[in-house]
């Protein structure tokens, strides 16, 4: 039967395979190149004492495919679901072959079993050397930006991309033995797939772990805190960064720990909003402008004394077990999918 | 003897529809049997039923005193050719030979290879490139080299030529001269089957309307042609199967193991094709007499 089931996915497992060693060896021949311009970039640097100062060319090295690597690495679960999860079973029913291969001497538990271990493994394997591919290429650069941990790039790191070829099989078998025809099956799995990555990484993501919160001091420049005097949200700090870390929110806080009123803002500089309700233009200063800077800079220093960002964050240091809680959370559905195929199918036909 | 099939009110429903409905048989082992009823009469249905593809709605079924399907020893007994005889296009017949070793423990390769090479088929021949005749022999050597001992063909013949139709049902008949297998055919043409089978079941409208041997179907069924009659002038024993009236004569089929008495009936035999009409005329008719009987 495990013989059976290979059999059956050659040719899915050969063009598989045969577009991940294409990829490996674009990838392999280009990321020799990034991790020499890093190199390259991280001595000169350091003889120059400027690494902190200058650019590294790291970011905008074989830029297109810098580009389009991690959507490749975020459509290929969806593609894993599509080409080879819908197809398994509803290919199956909807030529009839079903009545061949579940009338012979193997239960249909059995044949179900095998094709969902057999295939399911072989695309997460595939799912897990793309990812690993993609992760190696992709560490000069992250090594820059530090953001792995951010809302998307997540997903094109680390081990959960293993979880969502899985998840993306098992719903795509699903999906077919439900539907009954591959087309309506491929469809339902590329909708499924986006939905459950959304709704993952929006509403089950941030809660695997409580946030820890950090106060940080306003910056005394203009142009970071925005203005919007009458509007609920009055005052905004700007972005924090976390290296390799998640940041929840940035927000602007009393020392009671509530957010600025309106008429706070406004009692506490009333020269700044009387005269200029839109914070100065940044870069450019006109004279014209000068006042108004001067203005802006002296109100931001007045609030600092009462008023700090809150920054509720992840620190990079939770980035693998959030991995493995992604992969987990992904494995166990797939689980639950096949479960379902299982009693869907006996239901409906033995 | 044990019964080969044995369904107790067995029924199978779709949404409303049932498919199927109650329906007890007792195929006893040893026979060719044909199960001919009209399309969508719920034969597919009762084949289904009986290899596992289906599960009852209601009543109970069982073969070879097993229930179908459940378990892979169950399944080993039971060859299948569904019907349109599905085989993967892309694979050779080799491949499905392989495929028939790998899904039965008890697949006779040797016997599979020299049915395929005593048909003058090509091992290395794609399933999608053969023709309907022949993909139907590729479908009943994979089913005959399990070594059933039941073999169930849905329709095998339906879509195939009156020659491959005879080579078809020529291989069936060696399956059985060879080794004794019982087997139940389909179809919805009873020329098909009265050259294979020795028992017969006609499934009408989703009901078994009889089941029996053919050579005593065929000794108890008789056409009265007589002045009009009533339905009640019938004697008791007479079981009437179906019912023609023109003005002045009529014309009934009726099922009975005792002498046909009354003088004014002419009577006949009937051969095989007219015993399965009058049970689906007859079945037709009944589905329309609660209407047309109000004042009766």
């Amino acid at each position: 039967m495990i013989r059976l089931a290979l059999r059956e996915f050659r040719t899915e497992g050969i063009v598989g395979f045969a577009l991940l060693i294409a990829l490996g060896v674009l990838l392999l021949v280009t990321g020799i190149h990034v991790v020499n311009v890093n190199d390259a970039f991280q001595i000169a640097c350091r003889k120059a004492h400027s690494c902190s100062s200058t650019p590294n060319p790291v970011l905008t090295v074989e830029n297109p495919l810098q580009h389009a690597l991690p959507l490749i690495a975020m459509v290929a679960p969806a593609l894993i679901g599509i080409f080879i999860g819908a197809p398994l079973i509803a290919r199956e029913v909807e030529t009839g072959i079903f009545r061949l291969s579940w009338t012979q001497s193997v239960t249909l538990r059995r044949w179900l079993a095998v094709k969902l271990g057999v295939v399911g493994l072989a695309s997460m394997v595939i799912g897990g050397l793309l990812m690993w591919m993609v992760d190696w290429w992709l560490s000069p650069i992250d090594a820059v930006n530090m953001n792995r941990f951010g809302l998307s790039s997540f997903g094109y790191h680390g081990v959960a991309p293993i979880g969502y070829a899985a998840f993306a099989f098992a719903l795509g078998a699903t999906a077919g033995a439900l539907l009954r025809r591959t087309v309506p099956a491929m469809g339902a799995t590329l909708a499924g797939f986006v939905g459950a990555r959304l709704a993952v990484t929006y509403w089950i993501r941030p809660n695997f772990a409580s946030p820890l919160y950090e106060t940080v001091p306003l910056p005394i420049n203009e142009g970071g805190v925005s203005f919007a005097p009458g509007a609920t949200e009055a005052f905004s700090p700007p972005g924090v960064s976390v290296s390799n870390g998640w940041v929840y929110s940035t927000e602007a806080v009393n020392k009671a720990g509530h957010a600025p009123t309106a008429h706070y803002l406004l009692n506490a500089c009333p020269a700044f909003f009387n005269q200029a309700p839109q914070p100065p233009p940044t870069g450019r200063k006109s004279t014209a402008g000068n006042t108004g800077v001067t203005l802006f800079n002296n109100c931001v220093d007045k609030l600092s004394r009462t008023i700090h960002t809150l920054v509720a964050y992840q620190p990079g240091s939770r980035f693998w077990p959030f991995q493995w809680a992604e992969m987990g959370v992904f494995l166990a559905a797939a689980v639950a999918l096949c479960g379902l195929t299982y009693w869907w199918l006996r239901r409906q036909y033995a | 003897m044990t019964a080969v099939i044995e369904a107790n009110g067995l029924g199978k429903r779709y949404g409303h529809k049932w498919a199927l409905s109650e329906c007890t048989l007792a195929i006893p082992d040893g026979k060719v049997v044909g199960l001919v009823g009209p399309n969508g009469a719920g034969k597919t249905t009762l084949l289904h039923l009986s290899v596992g593809l289906l599960q009852p709605s209601a009543g109970s079924i069982s073969v070879l005193g097993g229930r179908p399907g459940t378990t892979a020893t169950q399944l080993a007994r039971v060859g299948f050719v569904a019907q349109d005889t599905p085989t993967r296009a892309g694979f050779s017949i080799a491949d499905h030979l392989r495929f028939g070793r790998w899904m039965n423990p008890n697949f006779d390769a040797k016997l599979a290879e020299e049915r395929i090479e005593s048909l003058g088929l090509d091992l290395r021949q794609k399933a999608g490139k053969l023709s309907g005749g022949q993909r139907a022999q590729l479908a009943l050597t994979l089913a005959m080299a399990k070594r059933p001992e039941l073999l169930v063909l849905d329709e095998p013949v339906a879509s195939l030529d009156p020659l491959a139709r005879r080579e078809f049902l020529q291989g069936v008949i060696a399956v059985v001269a060879d080794s004794g297998t019982s087997v139940i055919l389909s179809s919805h043409l009873v020329a098909d089957l009265e050259r294979v089978c020795d028992y017969l079941v006609v499934v009408v409208n989703s009901r078994v309307q009889v089941a029996g041997e053919i050579d005593e179907l065929l000794a108890s069924h008789h056409r009265l042609t007589g002045p009009r009659h009533e339905r009640a002038a019938l004697p008791r024993d007479q079981q009437l199967v179906n019912e023609s009236h023109t003005d002045r004569q009529s014309t009934i089929v009726v099922r009975t193991n005792d002498p046909i008495l009354d003088p004014a009936w002419t009577v006949e035999q009937l051969d095989l094709e007219d015993l399965v009409l009058a049970y689906m005329t007859g079945a037709a008719a009944q589905d329309r007499r609660p209407k047309l009987g109000v004042h009766s």
